[in-house]
């Protein structure tokens, strides 16, 4: 799969990455080569394979429904930019 | 030109769990902002996701209600996306393989019949927190309380045809979950929230017509208006020669009136991947039997129950059957009563109607179940006139205590002695020669409606107190032993 400049635009968009104007051919070219690699993989045939979820042969164990964390708020609120009563403030967005 | 509506639903139900999904933080509502939101749920480096197996057995039990196929093995994704109610920049759901498959729910239509709507899966995910967007100095608060709270998404076929039917297939929704036990169904406070795709199609094509998103609907009857209002601005933008744009709409139920929400059109690119952070989750068929194994009773077979053990009318079985607290209050207040009919017509009618003004859900009735019992138990032996009982139930509302307390304090006895009611007949028929001469003349048939004037003597006489039905018989004795 190829990619060209505007894939790589969009999805710096989309990932809040800013990728200036002089890089863009470089990142192109890049991501190019790893999607290349991927070609590669997928010339495998994996018909009789499930996708692997993890990469980890184990299973996720679950936790009891049990509250365990106490209120720390203000500590997490001390490296917070800005904060009013209680709540974290963040520049407005409305959809 | 005749349209045919279609209509799919994603409904959103938060998790009755004590604690989030991925976290030990507490889900209580209405917590000041931010004291129930930790290190994880805030996306602090470092943290990992652990999932809470509550929610799992909820997610479980709700596949169980719906006939669905249970995920053995399912795991998590990330939906990523940029929103300040996100810290992480994307949610943890579940997309390849989530925790139920596809199943089914049936929902009785108006005019009796009953029609399926396949759900295509249901998975678990974790709610966002909540943007408020009252001034902070021209910047946004961020509450992280609800970040984290288990939900599981349904998403239906898109099965439904009418703003009816989709009601219709939400409140059975509503009604299973609730009556599971997985969720609180308060919808005024989001425990339930529903996204609606409609689109219209001219009767009898089969290709489904350009379809749009109605979102984050939280009440039953904004979900009809919401519909209708889309499906009749569809079909005005198709027959004055425009075109359906795909698009995410917001619906204001107070203005009635729906727009675009244009930022998000864009971005639908969620590049999901499976979470590293989280293993597959295995479960097995002995936990899926003991899950089975604890199903309550499911709102069908409490409707067909109803029907069989109360005698009641398909439609009472219904209005009674279908929410769960109406359900509990209802054998509750049979059990007292020992009469199911007066039962179902008392909290159907006046109970209803009362809780109706005064804007009270039943969990918040002045009555309780065993009062209203009580009370129609008092109507049963004779004790109080239907009369009489609403002026007693006037009195609990107002929290005078239960039906007997007030029976003997406002002297509400009627009279069923026969003695003192006998004595009563004895002289209103002394004292009405002529009316006594008129009923002996009158044609048979005629006579039962007479005796009217008789009853209402004797109800004068004893200020309304005497039991109309005893005073019928000793009347109906006393005039034909004159003929």
């Amino acid at each position: 799969m190829a990619v060209d400049r505007s894939d790589i635009v969009k999805l710096g968009e989309l990932a809040r990455l800013q990728i200036s104007e002089e890089t863009i051919d470089e990142v192109t070219r890049r991501l190019g080569d790893v999607l290349a690699l991927v070609d590669q993989l997928q010339a495998a045939d994996t018909d009789a394979v499930s996708p692997m979820a993890h990469p980890m042969d184990a299973v996720q164990r679950l936790r009891a429904d049990e509250v365990t964390e106490p209120n720390q708020r203000d500590t997490f609120q001390a490296i917070a930019p800005a904060t009013e009563d209680g709540l974290y403030l963040v520049p407005k967005v409305i959809d | 030109m005749q349209w045919e509506t279609v209509i799919g639903l994603e409904v959103h139900v938060q998790l009755a769990t004590k604690s989030k999904i991925f976290s030990g933080a507490s889900t209580a509502f209405g917590a000041a902002p931010n004291t129930q939101a930790c290190a994880i749920d805030l996306a602090m480096p470092g943290t990992l996701p652990v999932v809470n197996e509550q929610a799992y057995r909820y997610a479980t039990m709700f596949g169980l209600a719906i006939d669905a196929e249970i995920g053995k093995r399912s795991f998590f994704e990330r939906k990523n996306y940029f929103y300040p109610d996100l810290p992480k920049g994307y949610q943890t759901t579940q997309l390849e393989s989530p925790i139920v498959g596809a199943g089914h729910v049936d929902i009785a239509l108006a005019d009796g019949r009953t029609k399926r709507v396949r759900i295509h899966h249901a998975h678990l995910e974790e709610d966002a927190g909540k943007s408020l967007h009252e001034d902070y100095h021209g910047m946004s608060g961020i509450d992280l309380n609800r970040a984290g709270t288990p939900l599981i998404e349904i998403v239906s076929e898109p099965d439904m045809r009418t703003a009816e039917e989709a009601v219709a297939f939400a409140k059975k929704l509503h009604s299973i979950v609730t009556s599971l036990g997985i969720c609180d169904g308060d919808m005024s406070q989001g425990s339930m929230r529903f996204d609606v795709n409609i689109s219209v199609r001219p009767l009898g094509e089969e290709k489904l017509g350009t379809r749009t998103e109605t979102k984050n609907l939280n009440s039953f009857r904004f979900m009809e208006d919401a519909i209708k209002l889309e499906v009749e601005r569809q079909i005005d933008l198709i027959e004055d020669g425009g075109t359906v744009t795909q698009e995410t709409r917001l619906y204001n139920g107070e203005r009635k009136e729906s727009r675009s929400m244009r930022s998000k059109e864009e971005a639908n690119d969620y590049r999901y991947f499976p979470c590293p952070d989280l293993l597959p989750v295995d479960i097995d068929d002995d936990y899926i039997e003991a899950v089975r194994a604890s199903l309550p009773e499911l709102p069908d077979a409490r409707h067909a129950r109803f029907k069989d053990t109360y005698q009641l009318s398909d439609y009472d079985a219904s209005q009674l059957s279908e929410d769960l607290h109406t359900a509990l209050y209802f054998e509750a207040t049979v059990a007292a009563a020992k009469d199911a009919k007066l039962s179902a017509n008392w909290i159907m009618g006046e109970l209803a109607a009362r809780l109706n003004a005064a804007e009270l859900t039943l969990n918040a009735s002045p009555v309780s179940a065993q009062q209203l019992g009580g009370m129609i138990g008092r109507i049963k032996d004779g004790t109080i006139s239907s009369k009489q009982a609403k002026e007693v139930f006037d009195a609990m509302w107002a929290g005078e205590g239960d039906a007997d307390t007030i029976i003997e304090q406002r002297g509400l006895k009627q009279v069923s002695d026969t003695g003192a009611l006998e004595a009563m007949a004895d002289e209103i028929i002394a004292a009405s020669p002529k009316q006594v001469e008129n009923y002996k003349n009158a044609d048979a048939d005629k006579r039962p409606k007479m005796l009217g004037y008789f009853v209402g003597q004797i109800m004068k006489a004893s200020k309304g107190q005497a039991n109309p039905q005893a005073i019928n018989d000793i009347l109906l004795k006393k005039l034909n032993a004159l003929l």
